[in-house]
């Protein structure tokens, strides 16, 4: 039987049994409407509802009303950003960001300068780090946002988010960090952290798609991007998906729960990985840096071949994977996050990005290890680019 | 994704390699965009007696150089001149809409071999030239 490896849990996560068992009752006879509590099945799902936004606090380290639910993580970055933006136009309209957020904060950002805001995106160095005195510089008197993520989804690259925080708080000026892909791969406690706003996505944790959640710290001025009925304390309207918000609690008390063993041994094999790659595959970086990078994540760039070949050929050996190359993203352009750690456009091309889950097991690694070399060294046989590179050697 | 045809080309791609002492080489793309095609074919009495071609790119890229290829062998020069990337889409079941560019490529790429082949021999082939510069083309759509 053919082998399937799942290295892919940057992009999304299998759903975790307990939570799919969490999640049922409520796709089934707890069919309420929280809003209807005036009969039992509402009021039974009102119940599940605080529940849950109490649990997502706890786990947060933060107040139960200072948890909102959203439909993605994407949804919750954009009403952050856009929220805050619109709700503090006295104060000014500059924010700061940088040049290596998810697309959901920078089409975000793109949007609000058409509306009259000006936004810096900061430059990254080469490991994809966002100097805290580059962000302190960046400040002026009409600042009202900073976003900074707190793990980057491409290459690992953890933020300096407290420092910049701290930074944030002493100009008096909101922070929001985008913790996405953060949650169950490192601890997350959003006021020991410092932050006023922070972007979670549960389908990135074991949890189920189409849910995700904001924390907005109490005091936060902040507008509705969705209006509507009443539902989280007027803030933002919709049915609440009751099935996909216990799913979300549930997840990230799981995620949470045993987590230094879980991501010791999540790093443990990732470097696995990444001292296996370089001893086999010669012309090979590793993109981002080697300390300070999630535990679950492993980006490569081999030279002289494209990532979406890799792509199909580890596919055809039952390895799923992505790549920052721009025919793997349908674009013109490689991935900006590649880009804006100043790797030339054909290093970009060539790609790969090895992100594992708590499941992974060393066997699966050991697999991945087999099969990429051999590919690497037929795409390299077939790449005129190599080829000149052969008969230097000879 | 990709059809069939075009997974069985790139999981085996035909003619993948060089020609010693080919008497044509074409070689069209650049890294920056992520797509370079080189073409060597061993020219004889105008019959293209053997091509083969080495191509950094994409899953399409591959199958589309492979399928030219394949498509030119044993043909005359002129007959060569005559493939155009659509009968290589044609022949490969299809290619979806962002992948079209590949092959077009893989109709320069052969273009250019043959370009080189008529230079090295001083007949005229000005009108032939691709200057591999996409943007600036308007000759396909």
């Amino acid at each position: 039987m053919e082998k399937t490896v799942y290295m892919d849990n940057n992009a999304t996560t299998v759903l975790h049994p307990q939570v799919l068992e969490a999640m049922l009752p409520f796709l089934t006879e707890h069919y309420g409407n929280a809003s209807s509590r005036f009969y039992k099945i509402g009021r039974n799902a009102e119940q599940a509802l605080y529940h849950a936004r109490e649990s997502v606090a706890r786990q947060l380290g933060v107040q139960t009303n200072e948890i909102y639910f959203t439909g993605s993580g994407c949804e919750a970055d954009n009403w952050a950003i856009k929220g805050v933006m619109s709700a503090n136009t006295l104060k000014g309209k500059h924010m700061i960001t940088s040049s290596i957020e998810h697309h959901a904060v920078l089409e975000t950002c793109g949007y609000l300068e058409k509306q009259g805001c000006s936004v810096t995106y900061l430059p990254v160095d080469e490991y994809g780090r966002v100097p805290p005195a580059d962000v302190e510089a960046a400040i002026r008197d009409d600042t009202v946002l900073i976003s900074i993520m707190l793990a980057n989804n491409e290459i690992g690259t953890i933020e300096p988010v407290r420092e910049i925080a701290a930074i944030a708080r002493k100009h008096g000026v909101l922070m929001h960090t985008d913790a996405v892909q953060a949650i169950g791969h490192m601890r997350v406690n959003a006021k020991e952290l410092g932050v006023d706003l922070l972007s979670l996505s549960a389908h990135k944790f074991h949890g189920p798609k189409g849910v995700g959640a904001l924390y907005i710290r109490n005091g936060v001025r902040i507008d509705n991007l969705i209006h509507g009925g009443g539902q989280e304390r007027g803030k933002r309207a919709a049915t609440e998906n009751i099935a996909g918000i216990v799913g979300l609690a549930r997840a990230l008390e799981l995620a949470n729960t045993d987590l230094e063993q879980k991501t010791a041994n999540m790093a443990r094999l990732r470097d696995r990985l990444i001292a296996g790659v370089a001893e086999r595959i010669p012309y090979t970086r590793l993109n981002g840096p080697r300390a300070e990078r999630l535990c679950n994540n492993a980006n490569f760039s081999f030279q002289y071949i494209e990532g979406e070949s890799v792509l199909m050929m580890m596919d055809m050996k039952g390895v799923a994977a992505s790549s920052g190359s721009a025919c793997a993203s349908g674009s013109l352009d490689p991935s900006h996050v590649l880009l804006a750690i100043g790797l030339p456009h054909e290093i970009a091309h060539g790609s790969l990005r090895l992100s594992l889950s708590e499941e992974t097991t060393e066997e699966e690694v050991d697999y991945v290890l087999e099969v990429l070399p051999p590919i690497v060294a037929r795409l390299r046989a077939m790449s005129p680019l190599y080829e000149t590179v052969e008969k230097e050697r000879r | 994704m990709y059809s069939e045809k075009v997974m069985d080309h790139f999981a085996n791609p035909r003619n993948v390699g060089e020609i010693e002492d080919a008497n044509a080489i074409g070689e069209v793309g650049n890294a920056r965009c992520g797509d370079i095609m080189k073409i060597y074919m061993d020219i004889k009495d105008d019959i293209i007696q053997d091509v083969k071609f080495k191509t950094f790119g994409c899953g399409a890229a591959i199958a589309t150089s492979s399928m030219a290829t394949e498509m030119v062998k044993g043909k005359t020069v002129e007959e060569a001149l005559q493939l155009t990337n659509k009968a290589v889409m044609e022949a490969l079941g299809g290619l979806p809409p962002e992948k079209i560019h590949c092959s077009v490529l893989a109709e320069e790429a052969i273009r250019a071999a043959i370009v080189d082949y008529k230079k090295r021999r001083g007949e005229p082939c000005e009108e032939l030239s691709c200057t591999s510069h996409c943007k600036d083309c308007q000759k396909h759509n």
